[in-house]
């Protein structure tokens, strides 16, 4: 009944991986220079009579650099989550797909390596990143000008050195545990018995609640400074929702894609309906955090609260209300309708759909939630969006496909291994 | 007051129940029910039970409820008596979506539980025919109900050759 499966990726799939980075690196390039040679002294004029810093071309290629990395980033640990939360619960029906989300954390260090350099290179080059206001020191430096009381009060949880010590602790603790439960898992094939599936268990149990915690933090950091007056309490829970339901979109797209070339044989539509139902179910989790959101700001209407939503809705001359709404209807609507039924839910291609507007939506969200920030009302949509996403793609891609080939498909010795193959809906 | 007679075969394994139903059913003979101690995985499926239409009732119910919900806070609070609140349209949509989500999950769970009852006949006055008190504790017994022209010994080497432990009669007053 259970076969040796090894996933293997031919030298033309990786090469095709580099190809897209290629390519998202040539358009990146090209969007940049044309971004320099037309608008970049349309940036600077503004800058001169606004107070705060103008969106030039640098600016637009940090923005999207960033966000790119936390959209993926996001995905990546959510493979780790993943894995951690089937183990706490004991899970029986997820161990024929386990391998997928075991090797989707492969991007977790090239992620961490590229927000460490996004972060502190304009640091070190410019004094301070335009992307985050609060790094520049005039703010918080009573004598200047500009200083500014809000960000000033802040700055014992938002200055460079705490910023920097977080980000790299974040990354070191979601990569160790990405590694300690993927080597348990491999040891657990080569030895059996249930030592390893024990141990499993605990690493799952601490990176649960450390999860808890560095997620909510990273949320913060990562995209909710930008925005440094603004606050939410809610924010870590909504980031939290955006990567959770773009990483089970992710897991369940490789699983189908997997499964119609031909490999993981075990997997039936039972296992399939039950991911769909998970999409189902955080797609409208995401919605339930987003509305909570903006319906408390909406309703009290305190200025510095509801500004941010004004600068998404209605205020930088309505640039960014498509998205506002295209962004509830693909990330709810969407998958709320299509999904609604169990045949839906069985079914690949439908799920396959699914899962790819809930890729783009989630991209989107974060656009969302990070441009209209970090570009006021010059964020676009062009060669460097394109290119940066199908670099940052192609990167993913290939760190995640080569871990999938690194292992047996199937983990021969998992103890629920069985009630997997039966599992019936 | 009627009667009817039952055939029970009592099996004591739910691979072999599963096996002999289908084996029962491919023979010709209809199966009345199935009593077990526990829900059976894929029992439905050899049984030839239809999947349940009740997800489609739950939706429309589910859709009434969203539709009540909008219709009866735009009329009262946007029409029928309009009053400023927090400086808000009289129709403020967003203030309106917990209610319509309160209403639509309400809506659709009575909608659904109601419908279950009156389609399945489940009302205070119903009386259950108990075939074997065995089958709330470690035995499955399939019913067969027992009418004319139906060969007894048939039925017996039938249910027996697919792994019955016993086969009895039973006739139930209703």
């Amino acid at each position: 009944m259970i076969t040796e499966e090894r996933f293997s990726i031919s030298k033309r799939s990786t090469n095709r991986f580099f190809f897209m980075i290629a390519i998202g690196l040539v358009l990146l390039v090209a969007g940049l220079i044309i971004a320099a040679t037309s608008g970049g002294g349309h940036g600077e004029e503004h800058g001169a009579e606004a107070g705060h810093h103008a969106a030039g071309w640098g600016q637009r290629l940090l923005a999207n650099l960033w966000m790119n990395n936390v959209y993926f980033t996001g995905i990546a640990v959510v493979g780790v989550l993943f894995i951690a939360i089937q183990y706490v619960a004991y899970a029986g029906w997820s161990v024929a797909i386990k391998r997928v989300p075991e090797a989707i954390g492969a991007y977790l260090p090239v992620g961490g390596i590229i927000m460490v350099l996004v972060f502190l290179l304009p640091i070190i080059f410019t004094g301070h990143n335009t992307l985050f206001h609060w790094t520049d020191h005039a703010v918080t430096d009573p004598t200047n000008d500009q200083y500014d009381p809000v960000i000033a009060g802040k700055s014992g949880y938002l200055n460079v050195i705490f910023y920097t010590i977080r980000m790299v602790a974040y990354f070191v603790l979601w990569f160790l545990f990405y590694k300690w439960l993927r080597r348990e898992s491999l040891a657990e094939d080569l030895n059996g018995g249930l030592n390893h599936y024990n141990k499993s268990i605990t690493l799952g149990a601490a990176f649960l609640v450390i999860f808890g915690v560095t997620s909510s933090m990273a949320a913060w950091d990562w995209v909710m400074s930008i925005d440094t007056h603004w606050f939410s309490t809610m924010f870590g829970w909504y980031v939290f929702a955006s990567w959770w339901v773009s990483g089970l979109a992710a897991i369940t797209l490789t699983i189908i894609f997997l499964k119609q070339m031909g490999y993981l044989k075990m997997v039936t539509s039972n296992h399939l309906h039950d991911l769909g139902k998970f999409l189902f179910g955080f797609s409208i989790f995401w919605t339930y955090i987003w509305f909570s959101q903006f319906m408390l700001y909406w309703y009290a209407n305190i200025p510095e609260e509801a500004i941010y939503f004004i600068e998404r809705l209605g205020g930088n001359n309505n640039h960014y209300t498509w998205i506002f709404f295209f962004n509830l209807l693909i990330n709810f609507a969407f998958p709320f309708l299509v999904l609604m039924t169990r045949d839906a839910k069985r079914q690949m291609l439908m799920l396959k759909i699914v899962c790819i507007a809930i890729l783009i939506g989630h991209w989107f969200d974060f656009y969302m939630m990070i441009m209209p920030g970090a570009m006021r009302e010059e964020g676009g949509f062009g060669l460097i969006e394109l290119g940066t996403a199908l670099t940052f793609l192609g990167l993913f891609l290939w760190r995640y496909t080569s871990e999938l080939t690194k292992a047996n498909l199937v983990p021969l010795n998992h103890p629920f291994l069985d009630e997997s193959v039966h599992h019936h809906v | 007051m009627t009667s009817k007679k039952y055939i029970l075969g009592v099996f004591d394994d739910e691979d072999v129940l599963l096996n002999a139903i289908e084996k029962t059913r491919a023979a010709g003979t209809k199966i009345y029910d199935v009593f077990s101690p526990y829900p059976i995985h894929g029992i439905d499926d050899v049984l030839g039970i239809q999947r349940s239409r009740l997800p489609i009732v739950a939706f429309f119910c589910g859709l009434c409820g969203t539709s009540f919900a909008l219709w009866m806070q735009i009329w009262m609070l946007g029409f029928d008596w309009p009053m400023i609140i927090g400086g808000k349209p009289h129709v403020a949509l967003p203030a309106f979506i917990p209610v319509t989500f309160e209403l639509t999950v309400l809506c659709a769970a009575f909608g659904m539980v109601i419908t279950f009852f009156v389609i399945s006949g489940l009302r205070p006055t119903l009386k259950v025919p108990v075939m074997d008190l065995r089958s709330t504790d470690d035995k499955y017994v399939m019913a067969i109900e027992l009418k004319e022209g139906i060969d007894i010994q048939k039925l017996n080497d039938l249910l027996r050759s697919n792994g019955a432990i016993e086969v009895n009669e039973k006739e139930v007053v209703k």
